[in-house]
């Protein structure tokens, strides 16, 4: 089986791994590097469980292989809650608008709204549910979802305000 | 030492004086005006406890729990829905880098005591001609059984070199539709059997043949019905650790099942039950799915016992498609029978259900669907029969709801079609119809699986209609059609009702135990598969113990923790464990109490629980805390313990019940077809539910809105495909569609709460009622917004092919189109 020494920042740290070179970056994450909170739901790319960010930008971990990912900034759910613990809005909100049941797809989704929220920081409840239609979620009903990710980008918005 | 008494030991001592005397005055200034004994917890949206580490990436699903040295195990499955098989080549794959092993069902002779497995949890020996077998080898009959089990030392070795197993095959005469099967002189799904007829069930009460002779109207209608899959997101997964120590055997498994994994488990195994422990992990959605006990559960804790090595398997998704049980398809031919006044006389029909190609459980699935058809209406007189016929697909079980929204679909259609052949309106129709108030609890004439009569046990159905409607503006509705129609758009609304029998029996364990800490640990046989069952527990813990719901840890499906439990189904957990934990936790408080009185000399009635503490009611600050209490409880060795008490702080419940408790809903949905596209979007949905005393409304809600969700999937888009080889084509997410966020409007939700009965609770199931009526509710919308082409929808889901077609039948030949699968 090929190998390849790969460097890449995995939630602002430099990792060098050496990775089988048909290892899925969602497989390296979860058993290369022990970051088990990124999901993987389909493994063919269509319900979003294993959405990280690379670069800022949301993509499917499971349809990317891990060295695909040499050189680039790779976000995951581990990284999003402050150093300190602090938890991000969204965290909070899901948590106060009960978005989350099994906890499955939640990694996912919140890193697609983490993108979202970033680059909309006033979204519509429409563009709520547009950004995560890529997002399958069987326990939630997607409501309380959307009502949380409003909620996160209230506060976010106000505190950027402060 | 056998003269020193409890009120001696040194804990006690310590504790009295200072520390005592702090805490208490520290807890009560911050509740100034709210006594904290009686502080509400029960009831409140109190924030789930399963959610920091969800939210974190910190739980601890199958595949998240790393064990040395595992291997990973992949399965060679069948490729054809009906074949012997004539030859199975292995050793290309045993050559292959990374494998250990690629084992037969021979190969597991060794360290199993039957080749197939038990029908649910009553022992090994309990198999039957349809329990499905741990590897099959000899003949096929569904795609996707499993055949080989390969274990190396990566997954994607495993899974290589399941693909290099040569496999050969006969083809035989495949049976891919129930009702074909169900003929004398269909080709038989596996020739050990000599029907396909698995068993037929006739279902019924009173004097059937006489109300259809005095009615004034018969209607009659087929309709074919179909589920698709659970779904959860998280598909199945096992991992089996063995103990070299013991000879015993850990087991992981995602089900909603352990403790009926564990007894089928010693009874195939052969295991001592005290050499064996099955846990669930954190579990990524049931709904249905993981309610059976499936072949690879037995496979790979069996491998690891022959191969004395851990090994885990993770199912993908094209495995689920193919191999998790579906609810798949119904077909009903149904007669109704009413006056002049559409008043119900009778009820009358057949039912052939699809049953796949093995039973691994009993068949309460269309038992279900046969008692729950009169829902939450009086019919006088019922008669179904029922045919369970085998198929070469993957095998039927429940899924969310099993088989009560076919059941509510069938009798809404029925009264659909009472209104359109009357002219009346389909509200009207079931108002003169639903049980009213002053006939509960009505008892129908039918058993439940227990044996115990089915009583609809409380709640207002009329006025849960009246509210619905009247909220959904039921009445304008015309008015607003007539001006959609006006301007090119076809509107409909559409209303169901629903009850869904919750709390199934016959108990399940609640086991309240406070440490020396004052932490309290709740144990219990239920199964957490993202519900929030375990946030639910430990308030109900919480109320009793008067401690916040965060000092108490739920440990759910462990069958070491709990040595009896029954699992997760049913809409059950909440009133079975709910009432277990309860009463557990109110031994508890009492026992807290009864030794805090012994230990500070103060008459029991004098003594009251606040803040975690049994503290004097005329002077707080003699008190002791439930942490201290359950340290003089421990005992310490020689020393004399109180003759009243009994050692531990703690209580075990098994609350139990035969009957189930009733909760009902009524739905109203308004949809807008576009005609051209044969697409349907809906417009508003209310939603009105009594599920009893809520015990945590956030959760409730939740639930619901899940439940309406799958609901809406059923109606709109979730289809599992066969081909007529019974190959599977819908295997992809991309082909089988869930639905997504924007096929959602906003929903409106409307209850009441009208406590149970039946439990100390008061409580009601919640995961399925909220998924029962959403199909006919939508339906009836469909059906009603394409009025203007008088068309008849005989099926759900209904896919916008087939709505396209229909309409475009209606506008060729203007009468009644109607389909029929």
């Amino acid at each position: 089986m090929l190998q390849k020494t790969i460097k890449l920042q995995i939630n602002g740290c430099e990792r060098v791994a050496a990775v089988d070179t048909r290892t899925s970056l969602a497989d390296f994450l979860r058993h290369g590097l022990s970051l088990t909170g990124t999901h993987v739901g389909c493994e063919h790319g269509v319900c979003g469980t294993c959405t990280v960010l690379l670069d800022g930008a949301s993509v499917r971990s499971c349809l990317m292989l891990a060295v695909q990912a040499e050189g680039h900034h790779v976000e995951t759910i581990e990284g999003l809650a402050q150093a300190d613990g602090c938890f991000h809005p969204l965290q909070d909100a899901f948590r106060d608008k009960h978005g989350l049941q099994c906890g499955y797809c939640t990694p996912g989704m919140l890193m697609t709204l983490k993108e979202l929220l970033r680059e909309t920081p006033d979204p519509t409840e429409a563009e709520v549910r547009d950004a995560i239609s890529g997002n399958i979620c069987r326990c939630t009903g997607y409501q309380s979802i959307v009502n949380a990710t409003l909620q996160a980008a209230r506060v976010m918005r106000m505190k950027k305000g402060d | 030492m056998t003269d020193l008494t409890l009120e001696d030991l040194p804990l006690v001592e310590d504790c009295a004086p200072e520390d005592l005397l702090e805490a208490p005055r520290a807890l009560k200034k911050e509740n100034v005006e709210v006594k904290p004994s009686q502080r509400r917890i029960v009831g409140e949206s109190v924030p789930r406890l399963e959610d920091p580490a969800l939210l974190t990436g910190q739980g601890h699903f199958l595949d998240d729990i790393a064990l040395p040295d595992v291997l990973h195990v992949a399965f060679a499955r069948s490729a054809h829905a009906h074949a012997a098989v004539t030859r199975i080549d292995v050793e290309a794959a045993r050559a292959m880098p990374g494998v250990h092993a690629v084992l037969l069902m021979d190969d597991l002779e060794s360290v199993v005591t039957t080749r197939r497995m038990p029908l649910s949890a009553a022992g090994a020996k309990n198999t039957t001609t349809s329990t499905p077998f741990i590897l099959s080898n000899d003949e096929v009959a569904y795609v996707g059984e499993p055949m080989v089990l390969v274990a190396a030392r990566t997954r994607c070795q495993a899974e290589d070199a399941a693909a290099a197993i040569e496999i050969e095959y006969d083809i035989l005469t495949v049976v891919a539709d129930a009702r074909e099967a169900a003929k004398p002189g269909s080709p038989i799904v596996r020739r050990e059997l000599k029907t396909n007829v698995l068993n037929s069930i006739e279902v019924g009460y009173g004097e059937v043949d006489e109300a259809f002779g005095k009615a004034e109207h018969v209607f009659a209608t087929d309709l074919w019905q179909h589920r698709g899959c659970g779904h959860p997101l998280e598909g199945r997964g096992v991992l089996a650790e063995v103990r070299p120590a013991d000879g015993g055997l850990y087991v992981w498994s995602s089900t909603q099942m352990p403790h009926d994994l564990f007894y089928a488990l010693t009874g195939v195994l052969g295991l001592d039950e005290n050499h064996l422990r099955v846990m669930t992990p954190d579990v990524g959605g049931g709904f249905g799915p993981k309610y059976c006990l499936y072949p690879e559960e037995f496979a790979v804790p069996a491998a690891a016992r022959l191969l004395g090595r851990n090994l885990k398997w993770v199912e993908d998704r094209r495995e689920n498609f193919l191999a998790a049980i579906q609810e798949r398809d119904q077909f009903w031919k149904l007669e109704i029978a009413v006056d002049a006044n559409a008043k119900i006389l009778g009820i009358r029909g057949t039912l052939v259900h699809d049953q796949g190609a093995y039973a691994p459980k009993p068949v309460n699935l269309p038992y279900n669907s046969a008692t729950a058809l009169t829902g939450p209406y009086i019919v006088p007189a019922y008669y179904i029969e029922v045919q369970i016929v085998h198929t070469n697909k993957v095998p039927v079980s429940s899924v969310r709801g099993a088989g009560y929204p076919q059941a509510a679909f069938a009798m809404e259609r029925l009264l659909d079609l009472v209104s359109y052949e009357l002219g009346i309106d389909r509200a009207e129709v079931r108002r003169r119809n639903l049980i009213p108030l002053d006939k509960m609890p009505y008892t129908k004439p039918l058993k439940a699986r227990s044996g115990a009569g089915l009583v609809c046990d409380s709640g207002d159905y009329l006025a849960a209609q009246a509210e619905t409607l009247a909220r959904a503006a039921w009445d304008d509705f015309p008015a607003r059609q007539a001006k959609a129609l006006a301007e090119g758009r076809y509107i409909g609304i559409g209303l169901a009702n629903a009850v869904k029998g919750t709390g199934r029996g016959p108990f399940e364990s609640g086991i309240v135990r406070v440490a020396q800490s004052g932490k309290v640990s709740v144990f219990t046989g239920a199964t957490a598969m993202g519900q929030g069952i375990g946030t639910a527990l430990a308030q109900i813990c919480a109320q009793q113990l008067s401690v916040t719901p965060d000092s108490v840890t739920v440990i759910s499906g462990d069958t070491t923790m709990s040595p009896l439990g029954i699992g997760g189904f049913a809409s059950r957990q909440l009133v079975t464990a709910g009432s277990s934990v309860h009463i557990a936790a109110q031994e508890v408080a009492a026992k807290a109490v009864k030794a805090a009185s012994a230990i500070l000399r103060i008459p029991e009635d004098d003594l009251e629980l606040v803040n975690g503490r049994v503290q004097s009611c005329a002077d707080s600050t003699k008190s002791m805390s439930l942490g201290d209490i359950a340290t003089a409880l421990r005992g310490a060795p020689g020393y004399a313990f109180p003759a009243e008490l009994e050692p531990g702080l703690e209580a075990r419940v098994h609350w139990k019940t035969d009957a189930l408790t009733y909760s009902n809903a009524c739905h109203v949905a308004e949809v807008e077809v576009d005609i051209e596209l044969g697409e349907v979007k809906i417009l508003r949905y209310v939603a009105f539910h009594d599920v009893g005393k809520r015990i945590n409304p956030m959760i409730v809600e939740g639930q619901l809105h899940g439940g309406i969700v799958h609901g809406i999937g059923n109606a709109l888009y979730e289809f599992m495909g066969f081909d007529e080889n019974a190959q599977p084509v819908t295997t992809t997410f991309a082909e089988y569609l869930l639905v997504t966020a924007t096929e959602v409007p906003p929903l409106e939700l409307i209850g009441g709460e009208t406590p149970s009965p039946l439990n100390p609770l008061g409580a009601k199931g919640v995961g399925e009622v909220g998924t029962i009526p959403v199909a006919a509710a939508i339906i009836s919308a469909v059906e009603n917004a394409l009025q203007p082409f008088q068309v008849r929808i005989t099926q759900t889901p209904i896919l916008p092919p087939t709505l396209f077609h229909l309409v475009r039948a209606a506008q060729a030949a203007p009468l009644k189109a109607t389909i029929t699968r």
